[in-house]
């Protein structure tokens, strides 16, 4: 009949669409596997996880990357300490305090913010947060973790604060009265019942803030330096995995080079890395779903 | 409105230069005086007057049902007492409550503290996700108790009084979303008692329980009435018959028929009574 064959045309192209989607996950994964097992051909992995120099581009080679992930575990929890207090706080402010008309009026507000392309916030970064803070803290280096990871920071407030509001007004209302009814403020509800009864979607909002950092470039290549440094202190230049993959690749290092499969060996660790918050998130969320259901 | 007059014509106890409904005969020990009174309340949610000059005594001690179908104002009447509707947006209300002596919509009044003295029990079981112990004792905790052996012996108290710590004693520390409906309402009572409040309201509390549970809540209300003065909506008239001492009828916003709940089922005076208590409407 002519509908039914319509009717599968359409299930067709539904289904090839959520294919493809699929099909380059797939592809992805397999061409990073692939040139990062050619590359650990010629690298042992045990050198890879604890060397602690980052030098393939040098005549003498090391293959270490923890000073990549140091890099990136650095301006990344340097962000989520901005992000996550802030974030909450306007979560809980909006959630519980303002009225639904200002709510509606400053959530879009503040969602602009996310939509700053990151190349503006790493500018910003290098040309206004990092002189600033030379002037509060004498000897900081032109390029630093701290003001990328600030920025940053920044960056991920709507995506920490929005999902966490989210959370925060999934909480029935039943419970913040019977908190009422027991003589609570307004501070000690959010805080004693609110809070904590949205901590899976708070938790979950963290998370994928987080990965959000770990997989952020622009800000990191532009304000953070770009040298490999196993250090924790927030004032010298460092590098990320995401910074030094945009540095190998817009630089002359021949193809099927040792050189150019650290970019595939960086980039297969930032995905196992993102790979296993995402997972993290997914279960928290799926285990404490059902809840209030 | 003329319901008021009529009403004051039943009533021989009227004191007519304050308007205030006595209920006729009260058998109890506290020399006649009102634990809380409601006087010309008049309330508003934006253009819809939802409560119309009310009046209401409440003796220490007695248990008062408020009884009428739904939208009746009867809910809205039970949390002006502890200042719940407050935070509804464009509520208005005109006229007093008196809690001993004081009027508890005077600006002084710190609502936190109000709310210590008039405890509330819910519509559905509303434990927090937390164990059975830190329930019961989240009303001491507010207010900065947190010394163990005292918070112990609270919730203790409390658990006992709502006859629940037979059975929970060896689970303080379970959550009590784990629990059955019935013994969640009773922890969401016991949360309510551990702050030794003055009067408990309770909002439908047996509607989403089964009929055992309502049957233990019932007992538990009755033998409360001994400490507390109890304020309960319910939508079951004869649960209002079976539990309490004196019975209010509303209307769409007015209160019909307020008296000793012997006589509203018994003989009531108004028409629209008779209809609501025999089924024929509501």
């Amino acid at each position: 009949m002519h509908t039914k064959k319509n009717e599968n045309i359409i299930e067709f192209l539904l289904f090839m669409s959520a294919f493809i989607t699929v099909l380059t996950t797939i592809g992805i994964i397999l061409v990073l596997s692939i040139e990062a097992f050619k590359f650990f051909k010629e690298v042992s992995i045990f050198e890879f996880l604890t060397s602690k120099e980052w030098t393939p581009l040098f005549t003498k080679k090391n293959f270490g990357i923890l000073p990549l992930l140091s890099g990136t575990i650095l301006t990344s929890l340097i962000a989520i300490l901005v992000a996550l207090p802030l974030g909450l706080t306007i979560a809980v402010y909006l959630s519980e305090y303002t009225s639904k008309k200002f709510r509606d009026y400053i959530k879009p507000s503040l969602e602009v913010l996310a939509a700053v392309p990151t190349v503006v916030y790493g500018f910003f970064a290098l040309t206004v947060v990092t002189p600033f803070l030379q002037k509060l803290i004498p000897g900081m280096s032109g390029f630093n973790s701290l003001s990328a990871g600030i920025v940053m920071g920044i960056m991920i407030i709507p995506i920490i604060s929005s999902m966490s509001e989210d959370a925060l007004r999934a909480v029935p209302y039943s419970l913040r009265e019977a908190s009422y009814g027991l003589g609570s403020t307004r501070l000690q509800t959010a805080f004693r019942v609110t809070v904590p009864a949205a901590s899976s979607g708070i938790v979950v909002s963290v998370i994928l803030g987080i990965s959000r950092a770990v997989g952020e470039t622009m800000i990191v290549a532009i304000a953070a330096g770009q040298q490999p440094r196993f250090t924790f202190n927030p004032l010298v230049p460092v590098e990320t995995l995401t910074a030094y993959i945009v540095q190998v690749s817009l630089g002359d290092v021949p193809h099927n080079s040792l050189e150019y499969r650290t970019i595939f060996a960086a980039g297969i660790t930032l995905f196992v890395f993102t790979f296993i918050l995402n997972n993290i998130s997914y279960y928290i969320k799926t285990k404490y779903r059902e809840k209030y259901e | 409105m003329n319901y008021t007059t009529e009403i004051m014509d039943i009533y021989k106890e009227t004191s007519p230069e304050e308007n205030v409904l006595i209920p006729d005969d009260i058998s109890v020990k506290d020399d006649r005086k009102y634990k809380l009174t409601a006087r010309n309340i008049n309330a508003f949610y934006g253009d819809l007057h939802a409560l119309k000059d009310i009046n209401m005594n409440f003796p220490q001690n007695s248990v008062t049902a408020f009884i009428g179908p739904s939208g009746c104002g009867k809910s809205t009447f039970l949390r002006l007492f502890n200042r719940m509707n407050d935070y509804i947006e464009g509520f208005r209300l005109e006229g007093e409550i008196i809690l001993d002596d004081v009027d508890i919509y005077n600006e002084k009044i710190v609502i936190e503290q109000l709310r210590k003295d008039v405890g509330m029990v819910f519509q559905k079981p509303n434990p927090f996700p937390k164990t059975i112990f830190e329930n019961v004792a989240y009303g001491l905790r507010i207010q900065g108790e947190n010394n163990k052996s005292f918070l112990q012996d609270k919730v203790e108290n409390a658990l006992k009084q709502v006859a629940l710590w037979d059975e929970v004693k060896d689970d303080l520390k379970k959550n009590a979303l784990s629990l059955s409906g019935g013994q969640q309402q009773r922890v969401c009572i016991a949360r309510a008692l551990a702050v030794e409040p003055k009067i408990i309201l309770m909002d439908e509390p047996t509607s989403a329980l089964d009929p055992i549970s309502t049957s233990r809540i019932e007992n538990l209300i009755f033998e409360l009435r001994e400490d507390y003065t109890i304020i309960i909506v319910t939508h079951n008239l004869q649960q209002a018959g079976r539990i309490s001492d004196f019975t209010a009828f509303f209307y769409l916003g007015d209160l019909i028929e307020m008296g000793r709940t012997h006589d509203i089922f018994t003989n009531p005076k108004n028409k629209r009574t008779e209809n609501y208590i025999t089924g024929r409407f509501g």
